[in-house]
């Protein structure tokens, strides 16, 4: 959805479908639509490090690659997040704790499962690891790697976003 | 000091409790009886020429079928003063299988007892709190014994099912996407 | 009850005495911090008996990321366990690699040519500087100092380019391999790791700048968690966090491995073992680490970088798929695994967080019969109630920081 300023003409200009400019800062649109250009280019996600993948995931919110420019800010709260890495190995200890930290985010909520080890297990197929994090936490996103290049976090940030923008009748149920 | 010289010098003095002496790779590994472990460990701790003030690590090993006692606790020690190194090995039989232990002499002694507890099961006497560390205190059996599985038992822990229950659970309160 | 009065009873601190009469009655508090924090630097939980502000009992508790690292090695060849230490420690992984084939190097009686050792020399000094970096980075961050952070990761950015540069993989790198590395270094890579070096002095002034002499840093590290020398090898301490108490302890000095002992280097010792002494210990070894580098870059000897010993290293990609000879061996190796003498041998190597040990008892076959590592987090770990024992809840951070764990090498 783009904003148009320099509109001359007051005719209705579909810029997408669904989304119409009707003159200069005047945008006619669906709820759903305002609202989850809204939620998505402000994803908070939970700070939230497991084992390896984390690594790639600070380096990946840090200064090289720089996620606060896509509107994501880490928050310590899950009470304040929207979504959360799983990155790194979930252990059936952890899983616990895991589960406990996603059912206190508010809802919506999206997990995006990062890394072998998230996935599927990865190369971990011992006694004391979960073997995918899907087994007990609805996954949204998964990322491939071991662990991925911040490259592919942000491919994956992208695919929620996506999927974020594709939502629909949620808010009109709710109004 | 040479390590060989040690050993010598360990069964010179604990004539009775040395069982065996054996180098591998330039590396000397002692077996001692683990009823004096502790009058051996404060001899090496304390004697000024040898003078082991660093304990590298302590571990079980798991001997099932191989030795005719089960079980093995291995000490690695070294001196930072002397740059020497030793290692000494207890034999614990597989009944109940208990040794004394070394926290009094090495504070780090700690936590790596703790683990060969966890993992293999040896009670360390003595010990100021011997609890698991590594898995849950709930855990069924000693993961690192030859007989424990790779992917563990049949029977699941309970906790990780009480987690799987607690998904299905919620999930009709899922807001879906 | 003040601190003063905890501190000037006995050893026993949780045992407490009833409050005087026409006293604000204290209760203790018990918090949980962790596994899920951002300080505690991965999965570590700390429950702490709290009077106010004052940290009466700390007890951790650790393998929340327990993997069964040690049980998975006993049922994998020899060379098939190499990727499991990359995900140890994995902030240096090369660090654990290097440790991992010089135990395994040992145990087979086989030994690395000296070009090889070179170059496990200087990409163990550069994981060094990628951890201690990083170290760096988070460890100010808890403290409160953003920008050093944001600095360190693209200098650590650097780093892992080079490495992606020699072996493809930016932090699970798998490079060394029994009996050598696993393909030799190009002269574009030297050429890119020899410009980071000759600039690497500056950029470490300038997080000096950020950090060293600050007003707030110096509060809240000069005189935190200090523990003597006596006590710090009584507990088994390692690494910068041992030699912050004035121990020289450095096993690339004590027991060289790989190539240390040609090299020039010093090895920086604090004195009064408390968080500032241990930070100026590792910045001291990031500069040292860039000096290895430098050198081993200078006295780089040709020749080859894999050992002569076709039954127990795996053969030259290249050769398996031209030679027969070749593809029976790497079958061989890759199915059943080396045969080799029945004996055990312990290693240990210098990685950033300390004394890394491999302990291997072989039984004769291709799979190591028992699988040890002495991972020096877990030790560190251990430490920490004796830190925190009435230190105040923020040193707790401080604490934790000063002693530079990861919890994958810690759990296993």
């Amino acid at each position: 959805m783009g904003l148009i300023t320099t509109l001359e003409t007051a005719a209705l200009v579909e810029v997408e479908e669904g989304t119409k400019i009707l003159s200069p800062n005047i945008i006619v649109t669906s709820m759903d639509k305002l609202i989850n250009w809204g939620r998505r280019s402000s994803l908070w996600p939970m700070t939230f490090g497991l084992a390896c993948c984390a690594i790639e995931m600070m380096a990946t919110y840090a200064s090289h690659n720089d996620l606060d420019r896509m509107g994501i800010i880490p928050r310590g709260s899950p009470r304040q997040s929207d979504f959360m890495f799983i990155a790194g190995t979930v252990t059936k200890k952890m899983s616990q704790i895991v589960r406990r930290v996603y059912d206190q985010m508010p809802e919506p909520r999206y997990v995006i499962s990062v890394g072998s080890c998230a996935d599927s297990g990865g190369i971990f197929n011992t006694y004391s690891t979960v073997q995918g994090c899907d087994s007990f936490l609805p996954v949204d996103v998964y990322i491939p790697g071991c662990p991925p290049r911040p490259e592919a976090f942000i491919d994956g940030i992208i695919k929620l976003q996506e999927k974020i923008k594709a939502e629909q009748f949620h808010w009109s149920r709710w109004r | 000091m040479e390590a060989l010289l040690i050993a010598e010098k360990l069964r010179e003095r604990f004539p009775e409790e040395v069982l065996d002496i054996k180098e591998f790779r330039g590396q000397i590994s002692v077996t001692v009886n683990k009823d004096k472990i502790l009058n051996i460990f404060r001899y090496l701790h304390d004697d000024p020429d040898l003078f082991f003030d660093y304990l590298v690590d302590v571990c079980g090993a798991d001997y099932l079928g191989k030795k005719e006692k089960r079980f093995e606790v291995v000490y690695h020690l070294y001196s930072i003063k002397h740059r020497h190194a030793l290692r000494v090995k207890a034999e614990v039989a597989a009944d109940k299988p208990s040794i004394d232990s070394v926290v009094g002499i090495w504070a780090g002694a700690n936590w790596h007892e703790r683990e060969a507890y966890d993992m293999y099961g040896i009670v360390f006497n003595g010990h100021p709190d011997l609890r698991r560390i590594l898995l849950p205190e709930d855990w069924e059996g000693y993961p690192l014994r030859k007989d424990y599985p790779v992917k563990g038992p049949e029977k699941e822990w309970p906790g990780f099912l009480d987690v799987l229950d607690k998904a299905k659970k919620y999930r009709e309160f899922e807001w879906h996407g | 009850m003040s601190a003063e009065e905890y501190k000037a009873g006995d050893q026993n601190l949780t045992e407490r005495t009833e409050p005087e009469e026409n006293t604000f009655e204290t209760t203790e508090l018990t918090i949980s911090m962790g596994p899920q924090h951002p300080a505690t630097h991965g999965v570590l939980r700390l429950v702490l008996d709290l009077d106010g502000e004052n940290v009466v009992k700390c007890t951790p508790y650790v393998g929340y990321l327990h993997r069964g690292v040690e049980k998975l090695g006993e049922n994998r060849t020899y060379f098939a366990a190499l990727p499991l230490t990359d995900r140890l420690d994995y902030i240096s992984s090369m660090n654990n690699n290097v440790g991992y084939v010089n135990a395994v190097e040992k145990l087979f009686g086989i030994e690395a040519p000296e070009r090889a050792k070179f170059i496990r020399t200087i990409v163990a000094e550069m994981g060094r500087i990628s951890s201690h970096i990083i170290w760096l980075g988070t460890h100010v961050l808890d403290i409160g100092a953003t920008t050093p952070f944001l600095h360190a990761m693209a200098q650590r950015e650097r780093i892992l380019d080079l490495f992606e540069m020699l072996c493809g993989a930016r932090l699970t790198v798998s490079y060394p391999r029994v009996g050598g590395v696993r393909n030799d270094i190009s002269q574009e890579f030297l050429d890119a790791l020899y410009e980071f070096v000759l600039e690497f002095p500056s950029n470490m002034d300038n997080y000096e700048t950020l950090v060293t002499e600050n007003r707030i840093w110096k509060d809240r590290t000069v005189g935190i968690g200090v523990i003597s020398a006596e006590e710090a090898v009584n507990w088994g301490l390692t690494g910068g966090t041992l030699r912050g108490s004035g121990v020289d302890y450095d096993i690339r000095k004590y027991a060289p491995y790989d190539a240390y002992d040609k090299i020039e280097f010093d090895v920086p010792v604090g004195k009064a073992g408390d968080c500032y002494d241990r930070y100026m210990v590792r910045v001291g070894e990031l500069r040292q680490a860039n000096r290895i580098i430098k050198q081993c870059i200078e006295k780089l000897p040709a020749g080859p970088v894999m050992a002569e010993a076709p039954k127990l290293t795996l053969p030259p990609k290249d050769m398996i798929l031209k030679d027969m000879e070749h593809l029976i061996h790497q079958f061989i190796l890759i199915t059943k695994g080396p045969s080799i003498a029945e004996g055990e041998v312990y290693v240990a190597t210098e990685v950033p967080k300390g004394e890394l040990g491999f302990y291997f008892v072989s039984d004769g076959t291709g799979k190591p019969y028992r699988m040890r590592v002495r991972a020096p987090s877990f030790v560190h770990a251990s430490v920490l109630p004796r830190l925190c024992k009435g230190a105040l809840i923020a040193d707790v951070i401080a604490n934790i920081g000063t002693i530079d764990i990861v919890l994958g090498e810690c759990d296993r």
